[in-house]
């Protein structure tokens, strides 16, 4: 009934799963590091310097003081949903990578298996992508509400509005790109990318450049960092959803946060960057294509962190009207334009 | 036989979710059970071979539909106590009206009438092309109606909020 290929497959879809976790659970170790060591040389210090050389080690240290911290959970909190909360943040993040593409096809050495550097091409993966990072939100609404806080629920609130009116930017985002590639599969969309830099998506003029713009924008605003984060601002909520959090469960919601930043970066790898295409196209020189992946995806994460230290804070009333009466309006001029000039 | 076993898991935990919606006493739990269900159906449609309608319920109902429910649930602050009093004299009402429905219901799903004849089960997973085609050609009139509905109701929702303000 069940054969060995079929197996062979399911082991196979195993392997690559948990090796994509691992993965991503290891990096927001060394994200850590460099996003502290890039601020540090932005602000003209140091950074971390005292645990191994170059603070390479403070990362480690950071887990385990976390690990060892007293997980604190406030007494007229709901325990159940304030335990799950950060976990409903993580999942989604995690489980996005399931659709991302991190190269082509590669023939396994001393076998003739062929493997997919992606763990499933769905023919609806943009949206699947869209649907399950919207789900995140969930772990700060309930966060910040089984938390029992004024301030956490005040600020649960508002974040899940940013969340969710930035979620539609980013929908329109797609929308654009899904035009350009006549495809919702996103290794489909790498695919009509290919064959250098002057094929990307970024580079389709005049309407690219303006759908990744909008994009970035409403990436930053997802993932609440600079110059919209206001989850974590300290001046007028206390901090946010997650002020009660502490220990581990604190360390969650930011382990989700990294995740969800990797994710967007390499999404906009995949929708704009030409995903694992070799810049060079027919003068390529031989560079495996999954290494132009994550350089690609490394350069937006350093992206983020400059920005990081870079810009001021948006006001809330300035968030919402960049996102409903700015970026809305030109998305939907855009695909107009988008249409016309794909007919 | 996978299938049917995961079809099981997801019925079980949707049927299970959605009895928890309505038994659980506080309004933020309820959602939780809620949003737990339409994810089980949304596991659903993937077995049968509509991922599109699959992402397209996650991303609308519990991305959206549910936060806002959460929303009015979160800024109302319903009271527990509230909740817990059922409207009294409406009691008799409900004893009365419950188990006709009940049995109706029952009626119509063990009925006959309630299999669909002259239908196939999608051996291939639906593509969204076909679905974008039938949706432009075959049903362009229902298609139309529903927007403009749709469009009204949204226009109707920012006038009403728009009136207690002023």
């Amino acid at each position: 009934m069940v054969d060995t290929a079929f197996i062979v497959e399911v082991i196979i879809i195993w392997i690559k799963v948990v090796v994509v976790a691992l993965v991503l659970f290891s990096m927001p170790l060394a994200l850590t590091w460099i996003e502290r060591k890039v601020a540090g040389h932005i602000q003209v210090r140091l950074g971390p310097f005292r645990v191994g050389p170059h603070g390479i080690l403070q990362a480690f240290a950071d887990m385990v003081k976390m690990l060892f911290k007293e997980d604190v959970i406030p007494d007229r909190a709901d325990r159940l949903l304030f335990k799950i909360a950060p976990l409903l943040m993580m999942v989604p993040v995690f489980a996005i990578f399931v659709a991302i593409p991190f190269g082509d096809k590669v023939t396994l050495p001393f076998t003739d298996r062929e493997l997919t550097l992606y763990i499933s091409d769905m023919n609806v993966g943009i949206i699947y992508v869209l649907a399950v990072s919207g789900l995140a939100v969930y772990g700060v609404i309930f966060g910040g509400w089984a938390s029992n806080s004024k301030y956490a629920l005040l600020g649960g609130l508002r974040s899940s509005a940013q969340m969710i009116s930035y979620e539609v930017v980013m929908t329109f985002a797609a929308v654009g790109v899904v035009m350009l590639a006549n495809s919702l599969s996103l290794v489909d969309i790498v695919r009509s990318q290919s064959g250098g830099f002057w094929h990307w998506n970024i580079l389709y003029l005049p309407v690219g450049p303006v759908w990744f713009f909008i994009f970035f924008i409403a990436g930053l605003a997802e993932l609440n960092r600079i110059p919209f984060d206001l989850p974590e601002d300290e001046g007028t909520l206390a901090a946010g959803y997650h002020v009660e959090y502490s220990g581990m469960r604190f360390a969650f919601f930011m382990l989700g946060e990294y995740v969800a930043m990797v994710s967007i970066s390499a999404l906009a790898v995949v929708l704009f960057f030409g995903g694992w295409d070799d810049p060079l196209g027919p003068f390529a020189f031989g560079i495996p294509p999954i290494l132009w992946f994550v350089a690609k995806v490394m350069v937006f994460i350093y992206i983020f962190m400059w920005i990081r230290f870079t810009l001021p804070r948006y006001r809330y009333d300035q968030l919402m009207t960049i996102g409903w009466k700015v970026l809305i309006p030109i998305s939907m001029a855009n695909v107009l334009v988008t249409g016309f000039m794909r007919i | 036989m996978a299938e049917k076993f995961f079809f099981l898991m997801f019925a079980v935990v949707a049927v299970g979710s959605a009895l928890a919606v309505i038994s659980l006493k506080n309004p933020v739990h309820s959602a939780l059970s809620l949003i737990a269900c339409l994810l089980q159906v949304a596991a659903i449609f993937v077995l049968l071979r509509s991922p599109f309608l699959a992402v397209v319920q996650v991303f609308i109902y519990v991305g959206a539909v549910m936060v806002l429910f959460l929303f009015v649930v979160l800024v109302l602050n319903i009271k527990k106590a509230q909740l817990e009093t059922f409207p009294k004299g409406r009691r008799w009402f409900a004893y009365a009206i419950v188990p006709v429905v009940g049995i109706e219901f029952l009626a119509v799903i063990f009925g006959k009438s309630f299999t669909a004849t002259g239908y196939e089960a999608a051996v291939e997973e639906v593509k969204v092309a076909t679905l974008g085609r039938a949706l432009f050609t075959e049903y362009l009139f229902p298609f139309e109606v529903v927007s403009i509905l749709l469009l009204a109701a949204m226009v109707g929702a920012i006038i009403m909020a728009k009136k207690r303000w002023d």
